[in-house]
């Protein structure tokens, strides 16, 4: 009895011990420090620190995390229609799912990337990649949405995209199914030579932000998966990672893992500048959509392109060096000094890197081993700076803190693995739950990471929350990395496939957020900008409603003299300019979704009555006391009827026409 | 003398006064500064924002300008070039003088504004979309307080003096001063 009391008080003392070490230790301790709940909680009315860009995946959207909370802020849509947003559905926003193949309602978005400026983070664009119908959209960071779509012509697959230089110059996409360029009528079989993986660079205005196509590059067939950029000495080249150099047309997952090395290519688009200016490309005729948003409208509009600038690197000397890397590399990471470019063999054990200088010197040199199309290959031993051994198994994607440390996912053995550059020694393992892909460290892949936390972003979910059926939520998983070894600190669910993420500190993003857009500046085609000029006008079969809309009504609520086959359009101002005071609206059977407009703002929809009738509309978003009173009835006439337009607010009656 | 009617000048580019209203949804107050010669969202939009907020208990809407905003400047300026003037030629009895007309006119300023308030909260829409009643049974108003902060509904409103008042409070407080110092010299000569 006296020893369990003895122990009972020992074990007192010490919880008395551990638990005032964790209060008095928030400070960053690692795995030491006591409360694990602690570091992710933000209480309520506070803000995160960080914001983190998640890839939506098949979803085709970004979502905006933030962190270390793991709360779920926004759905950016960018690639999918959204019929909560109105995104793809209202007239305004319809344009930016334009392609050469028609409107597509939906996408496979990839690898956010923020904005960089001298090799820091700016937190003015998203950019992110479209995978399946190949483009790049472009997501403003002031009113976070998507504000750009640019399609890339000759090219399948977009996966090797949508990462940017150090000042932003260009934004790069990459084809991992070789195609035919221009696209041809050929057997499938005919694909070793014949088959291209199309680079492109677009080049992005410094002021608006705009792409624009500037150049690409006719590389081999091979599948050119992940990039990333030069940095410091090594701005000016890009690294892509390819697999199936073995040109592959069919069961790849056998066909595409003969080769023990595949490679990374290195790009010096410096020098494709050079080329571009010396007038070495060929002019290849196309047909892309370019679509952009206008703030100022409210509207985006497509421009057709129809012609590219290609270079051949085998006419170009200097342009692309192959570097043999072990096993079909996927991520290809470029570490902040821009010295160590990281490419995982993802059917190897070993992290293999590579020196931006040796590289430099084996090319001075000419210490090739051979070529490939007429792309040098460099010399192995030549470039290569060291690996990290028997890390774990199926390395995928490394990202950086400030501290010299590159933390590696490896997908099968499941675990994210700290090693220090240079030493290639592991530091620390952490499993992970379960199959990692991607990581993201904020800034971790720029000149200035913010090596705080650490999120990995899993393949396979299983039993980590409660069930829901067969299909399950993706998982993301947030580490504090400010101790030597890691810590789990939690789990939360994320939407559709979160591939790649981009995080930042929300001091760099939260100045410029807008809270409503100014009336005044609304040059929206089809604006109302007070409730006097609401009206409503019939062309021919058209009838265009000018529609106002402010706490708690619609001007005009009483619209008579439409007819069944015309094709109303709802053209819709929301008068407002208080923060966080949208309107909806939505009319009984109109074939779309309903429309959500924030102050300032003016949005179109269109509706075709089919049926005689009374039809109401009304406010879908709860934006008042009064809100359920904010509708508003259409009276629909037979065709032909006799019923003149007539739109009225409170029995005020004006006549139109 | 001089000096501290050259503080009314103040008048001409600083609030006069300012009225503030607090609630729950809106973290970021809304509020409207009180020149002499125009009303200012304190942050852009405000003044619309409370018209908005105000028509549901059927308040009227701000105007856009007020006869006074052509009177005050005037009397500002007429008091400033009499200060002057008086500071040149007058005596420390017009120095008085000038201070009683100034705080008669104060005190004309004030009740106007307090007249204001109380038709701005009182004369309501009967049409209004919510009416409340006093615990007497008599209609509520909504008259935001002359001076100090009282709780409205969901708001609390608050209503002070800003710097274009302090500096003119300051001027005459110099003039006062002056008067004094003028009297003393006054008595010992």
């Amino acid at each position: 009895m006296r020893t369990m009391f003895k122990s009972l008080w020992a074990l007192t003392l010490m919880s008395v011990f551990l638990t005032s070490c964790g209060n008095g230790g928030s400070s960053n301790k690692g795995a030491l420090s006591g409360s694990v709940a602690e570091k992710v909680y933000v209480a309520p009315g506070e803000h995160d620190e960080f914001y983190a860009f998640v890839s939506g995946g098949f979803s085709g959207q970004l979502a905006v995390y933030g962190l270390p909370s793991g709360r779920l802020f926004k759905v950016i849509p960018v690639f999918s229609v959204d019929a909560e947003k109105g995104y793809g559905f209202n007239e305004e926003t319809k344009p930016l799912l334009n392609t050469s193949f028609g409107q597509i309602p939906w996408g496979d978005s990839h690898h956010p990337d923020i904005s960089q400026t001298n090799g820091e983070l700016d937190g003015r664009w998203v950019f992110i990649n479209e995978n399946n119908t190949p483009r790049i959209a472009r997501i403003d960071l002031s009113t976070f949405e998507t504000v750009e779509t640019i399609e890339i012509p000759n090219t399948a697959g977009n996966h090797s995209s949508s990462y940017v230089t150090e000042n932003t110059e260009y934004v790069v996409a990459g084809t991992r199914f070789g195609i035919p360029v221009p696209q041809r009528d050929l057997p499938i079989d005919e694909y070793k030579g014949n088959f291209k993986g199309v680079l492109s660079f677009l080049s992005v205005d410094p002021e608006e932000g705009h792409m624009d196509m500037s150049f690409q590059i006719m590389m081999p067939g091979f599948d050119y998966d992940k990039a990333h950029p030069g940095r410091g000495d090594s701005h000016g080249w890009f690294f892509f990672t390819t697999y199936n150099s073995e040109e592959a047309n069919s069961l790849l997952e056998v066909n595409a893992s003969q080769n023990d090395k595949d490679f990374i290519a290195a790009v010096n688009w410096k020098k494709a500048e050079e080329y571009i200016k010396a007038g070495k490309f060929k002019t290849l005729p196309t047909n892309y959509a370019h679509n952009i948003y206008d703030e100022s409208t409210h509207m985006a509009t497509t421009t057709w392109k129809k012609e590219v600038r290609m270079l051949d690197p085998a006419e170009c000397p200097g342009l692309v060096y192959f570097l043999p890397t072990p096993k079909s590399p996927h991520g290809c990471d470029v570490d902040p000094t821009g010295e160590y470019i990281v490419g995982s063999g993802k059917l190897s054990a070993d992290v293999t890197v590579h020196s931006f200088s040796k590289m430099i010197k084996a090319i001075e040199n000419e210490q090739f081993s051979g070529d490939a199309y007429g792309i040098p290959i460099v010399d192995f031993e030549a470039v290569h700076a060291g690996s990290v051994k028997q890390s774990g198994l199926g390395p995928l994607h490394t990202e950086f803190d400030a501290e010299g440390y590159a933390y590696t996912t490896f997908f099968i053995s499941s675990e994210v693995v700290k090693w220090k550059l240079g030493t290639w020694e592991v530091i620390d393992r952490k499993p992970t739950y379960y199959s990692v892909g991607h990581l993201m460290i904020p800034g971790g892949n720029s000149a200035k990471p913010f090596g705080k936390y650490l999120m990995a972003m899993n393949k396979i979910t299983k039993d980590r929350y409660l069930p829901t059926g067969p299909e399950v939520t993706h998982s993301a998983q947030l580490y504090d990395i400010s101790g030597e070894k890691m810590e789990l600190l939690l789990d939360f669910p994320t939407i559709g496939e979160p591939h790649y993420a981009a995080g930042i500190p929300a001091d760099l993003v939260k100045p410029r957020s807008k809270k409503i857009y100014k009336l005044e500046e609304n040059n929206h085609p089809y604006v109302t900008k007070n409730e006097q000029e609401a009206k409503v006008v019939r062309k021919g079969k058209e009838v265009h409603i000018y529609m106002t809309m402010i706490r708690s009504h619609f001007a005009p609520d009483n619209i008579e003299g439409v007819q069944v086959g015309d094709k109303v359009y709802f053209h819709v101002t929301n008068l407002e300019q208080d923060y966080d005071v949208p309107h909806g609206i939505s009319m009984i059977g109109a074939n779309t979704s309903e429309l959500l407009i924030m102050p300032g703002q003016t949005e179109t929809f269109i509706w075709e009555p089919k049926h005689v009738g009374v039809w109401p509309f009304y406010c879908t978003d709860f934006c008042s006391a009064l809100h359920q009173e904010m509708q508003g009835y259409v009276r629909v006439s037979p065709k032909g009827s006799k019923v003149p337009i007539s739109f009225t607010l409170d029995g005020d009656a004006v006549d139109a026409e | 003398m001089i000096l501290g009617s050259l503080f009314l000048l103040g008048l001409f580019v600083l609030p006069m006064w300012n009225i503030t209203l607090e609630a729950p949804q809106y973290p970021i107050p809304l509020g409207m500064d009180i020149y002499t010669h125009k009303f200012e969202d304190t942050h852009e939009h405000d003044i619309k924002n409370i018209n908005l907020m105000n028509h549901y208990v059927g308040m009227k809407y701000i105007p856009e300008t007020i006869p006074e905003f052509s009177l005050f400047p005037w009397a500002v300026a007429i008091m400033t070039a009499l200060g002057v003037l008086i500071g040149f030629t007058g005596g420390y009895r017009w120095f008085f003088a000038w201070l009683v007309l100034m705080c008669l006119l104060g005190i004309a300023g004030m009740t106007d504004f307090y007249l204001w308030e109380y038709d701005y909260g009182h004369n309501l829409d009967p049409k209004a979309i919510m009416n409340f009643k006093n615990p007497d049974g008599s209609p509520m108003g909504f008259q935001p307080p002359l001076f100090g902060s009282k709780d409205i509904l969901n708001f609390t409103a608050h209503s002070y003096p800003r710097s274009g008042a302090y500096m003119m409070f300051i001027g005459m407080l110099l003039i006062f001063w002056a008067y004094r110092i003028g009297k003393k010299e006054a008595k010992a000569s």
